[in-house]
């Protein structure tokens, strides 16, 4: 496979140029049941995410009487991949709820919701590379959808080396025989990283440029992200705002 | 026109209901931040998925979902959900229980016998007398029109949606209790209790769902009016 993953033209295997994502659609509001969700198809990746809550956090001892816990739990299903997966926890996962949870604990606004939980579901329905990132956009998606007050959102992307080249948004055959595989999820606004982890080496140069793709494709996701948002409660209308009776006036009329 | 306007029918401006998400820009500024937004470096932004609103020099952001996370003085519908020897736990539909002492109800009850008077399961109006920092709840019936619950029907809106349902100086819920005739109270967690014959309970919840579907959609008052006027005839008495 080495030395065969990006032709003459600089083109790789499924036709992309080095620093192209693949499709991506995100939608959000998907689940009747949950506070909030999104799904989210990343090429051939696709994923639901919902979020509960803030609810009354369970078990009792892991409460935190200053701020709200965000606890993610990021799960594959049995038939997402080739193989069929066996289902429940495992090393990976239970590393990859922990580092989205941290990532999505950065951006909400825990204070505003001591003692309880926002309970986070990611489920991989299908896998092609790149689902820690995908699920991390689709959860930020689903927090925002669900209420749930936050800094901003939080795109995430990752960055790879395949035939000595830096690629952004590996696909699955990349990933098996490329060289590095770097996620990263990022604040937009501030440019603050969330999350970073990688495989592989790279060199300084290579790092730089990575992180260079890694940004400009966030900042696409982030527009994404925000278009299915503001799709979902897309209105026509213009009236309304006058009707809604202030707060003082909300007496339970009998 | 400004880029926030939009032409009505009758040819007047009004400000488009802007939706923003939370991180967007509101103001970097003049205004000052309200509710649903932060401040960083000097500038507004929306914490909140929900409409940017601008009243008097504050940028708010009424929220599209979320939890109901009680205020005091909230009138709220409550359901028992546990009993102590002085007190009983009730849900009011947020992220926390709220307890109801007994010196908090209209009744004098001995200690231990405080299933006499509300069991689990049962429905009352109760206000939020305190909330603390930790978001500690406390629920009173002392006030007046505060009581149990007896017959009727609950329903459950989302708690952002409960401004519309009662309308402008209380204008929607009077169009749907004098055509119904149904008793209505609406309580801030988004717990609505109805009353009345059964028909006309199961217009007002058609209309009160209309309500909470299309609570951004165009003339939405018209559209519950021709519904109730549909099936039901306006009460003399009102």
């Amino acid at each position: 496979m080495e030395g065969k993953m990006i032709d003459e033209n600089g083109l790789r295997i499924d036709g992309r140029k080095a620093d192209e994502l693949r499709p991506i659609k995100i939608e959000a509001g998907v689940l009747k049941r949950a506070d909030g969700s999104a799904y989210v198809e990343w090429g051939k990746n696709k994923v639901l995410a919902a979020v509960y809550g803030p609810r009354e956090c369970h078990p009792r001892h892991l409460q935190d009487p200053s701020k709200a816990l965000v606890q993610c739990k990021y799960n594959m299903i049995a038939f997402s991949v080739s193989d069929r997966k066996r289902p429940g926890p495992d090393r990976r996962s239970v590393e990859i709820s922990k580092i989205i949870s941290e990532a999505l604990e950065y951006a909400v606004f825990t204070e505003y919701f001591p003692r309880t939980s926002v309970d986070v579901y990611i489920e991989i329905l299908q896998a092609n590379a790149g689902t820690r990132c995908a699920g991390l956009t689709a959860a930020s998606v689903a927090l925002a959808d669900a209420g749930i007050p936050m800094k901003d959102m939080i795109p995430s992307v990752a960055v790879g080396k395949i035939d000595g080249q830096v690629v952004l948004d590996l696909c699955k055959e990349e990933d098996n025989y490329g060289q590095a595989d770097l996620p990263i999820a990022v604040v937009p606004r501030t440019g603050e990283i969330l999350l970073m982890q990688m495989d592989g080496h790279m060199t300084m140069d290579e790092f730089n440029k990575a992180m260079e793709y890694g940004f400009g494709a966030c900042e696409k996701i982030y527009q994404l992200q925000k278009d299915a948002l503001k799709r979902r409660y897309a209105v026509e209308d213009v009236e309304g705002l006058e009707e809604d009776a202030p707060r003082e006036q909300q007496d339970m009329e009998g | 026109m400004k880029e926030s306007e939009v032409m009505y029918k009758d040819g007047a401006l009004k400000p488009v209901r802007e939706i923003v998400v939370p991180g967007e820009l509101l103001d970097s500024g003049k205004l000052k931040p309200g509710s649903g937004t932060y401040v960083s470096e000097g500038k507004i932004y929306a914490s909140q998925l929900g409409i940017k609103s601008t009243k008097s020099n504050y940028v708010n952001v009424i929220p599209l979902g979320g939890r109901y996370i009680p205020v005091t003085g909230d009138n709220v519908i409550g359901k028992v959900i546990d009993i102590g020897p002085s007190n009983w736990l009730i849900d009011i539909n947020s992220p926390y229980p709220a307890p109801l002492h007994v010196n908090e109800v209209p009744w004098r009850v001995e200690f231990g016998d405080t299933a006499r008077y509300l069991n689990v399961g049962d429905t009352i109006l109760a206000k939020v007398l305190m909330v603390d920092e930790t978001k500690r709840v406390q629920v009173t019936m002392k006030d007046q029109g505060l009581r149990k619950l007896q017959g009727g029907q609950i329903i459950d809106i989302s708690h952002s949606k409960v401004p519309r349902v009662i309308g402008k100086g209380g204008s929607m819920i009077q169009l749907i209790k004098s055509h119904t005739n149904c008793r209505i109270f609406v309580g801030q967690n988004g717990r609505i209790w109805l009353d009345g014959d059964i028909e006309s309970i199961v217009a007002a919840i058609r209309a009160i769902r209309m309500i909470d579907e299309g609570a951004q959609t165009l003339r939405l008052t018209e559209r519950v009016k021709e519904y109730l006027e549909s099936v039901t005839k306006p009460s003399q008495i009102g």
